[in-house]
């Protein structure tokens, strides 16, 4: 291992990272819901009824951040080296089993470990296992 | 209009501007981090202590309420329990994250930014979702 000296961006990470947890802190505070995007956007999908609004206020707020951040400065870099196809198969699986695992990066990465869940912690522990073999098997073994 | 409404829609724009400041919401950083065995930017690392320093503290201060600061019920999960579809879904979450660097989050915020590509992840994610869903419905209309 070889740490990036160049693209690693402590603060911004960390001060990125506060906003995240004050996102979160908010939504359970004043909500009294977790902040997890995987099971906000996908209860959109279920049945249920009188659940949606605001579910669609979240999205929307989330879907107006860089568009808020343009009225003041030009928006940091997003770069998406994957191409369509692989985005199809990975939005695909991404889709499905946040569902089946009941969250992603925030509901169990952020909500679930602050809220101290040991399924949470299992979760986390998994997607960050199979994420970082993933990548490693791709560049390193497969060598695309 | 309920404040709640409201608090919803500014909390998710804290939460998208969170993830542009930190870098998460560029798969290419993302999968920067994933990659250990090569040159490893450790950033997101930071990205999730932050996060956690902050909601910990809200998660610690509402434990043993039952209601929100605005009165709305207290919805946490109810499973304790640690299941196959636990791990079995996140084992597959990762891989189709460490496949594009994308998680559900950063790419709602990368299709508010324009990037077609996201577009494309995002309409792929909803049907995976809907897919679940499907399959739901189809288990327990066999029960």
């Amino acid at each position: 291992m070889t740490i990036d000296w160049i693209a690693f961006t402590p603060w911004t990470a960390l001060a990125g990272g506060l906003l995240i947890g004050l996102a979160a802190a908010m939504f359970i505070l004043l909500n009294g819901r977790i902040a997890g995007i995987s099971g906000i956007v996908g209860g959109l999908l279920t049945a249920k009824q009188g659940d949606n609004l605001w579910r669609v206020l979240f999205i929307v707020g989330m879907l107006l951040a860089p568009i808020l951040w343009l009225g003041f400065s030009q928006l940091p870099p997003i770069q998406i080296d994957a191409d369509y196809p692989l985005l199809i198969i990975s939005g695909l699986i991404v889709g499905i089993s946040t569902r089946y695992g009941a969250g992603c990066t925030s509901g169990h990465g952020v909500c679930g470990i602050s809220r101290l869940s040991p399924r949470s912690m299992v979760a986390t522990l998994a997607f960050m296992g199979t994420g970082f073999l993933t990548v490693y098997v791709i560049r390193h073994v497969l060598m695309l | 209009m309920k404040t709640h409404f409201l608090t919803a829609f500014v909390t998710g724009l804290i939460f998208g501007l969170g993830l542009l400041v930190s870098g998460m919401a560029n798969p290419h950083k993302v999968l920067s981090f994933l990659d250990l065995a090569g040159d490893w930017d450790p950033s997101l690392a930071l990205v999730m202590l932050g996060a956690i320093a902050v909601s910990i503290i809200a998660f610690s201060f509402i434990r043993g309420r039952n209601q929100s600061l605005l009165g709305e019920p207290l919805r946490l999960p109810v499973k304790t329990r640690l299941d196959t579809r636990l791990v079995i879904g996140s084992l597959g979450f990762g891989i189709g994250w460490g496949l594009a660097g994308f998680c559900p989050g950063p790419a709602l915020v990368a299709l508010g930014a324009g990037e077609s590509k996201a577009a494309v992840f995002v309409a792929a994610m909803l049907t995976g979702m809907g897919l679940f869903e499907l399959l739901e419905k189809r288990k327990s209309a066999s029960h």
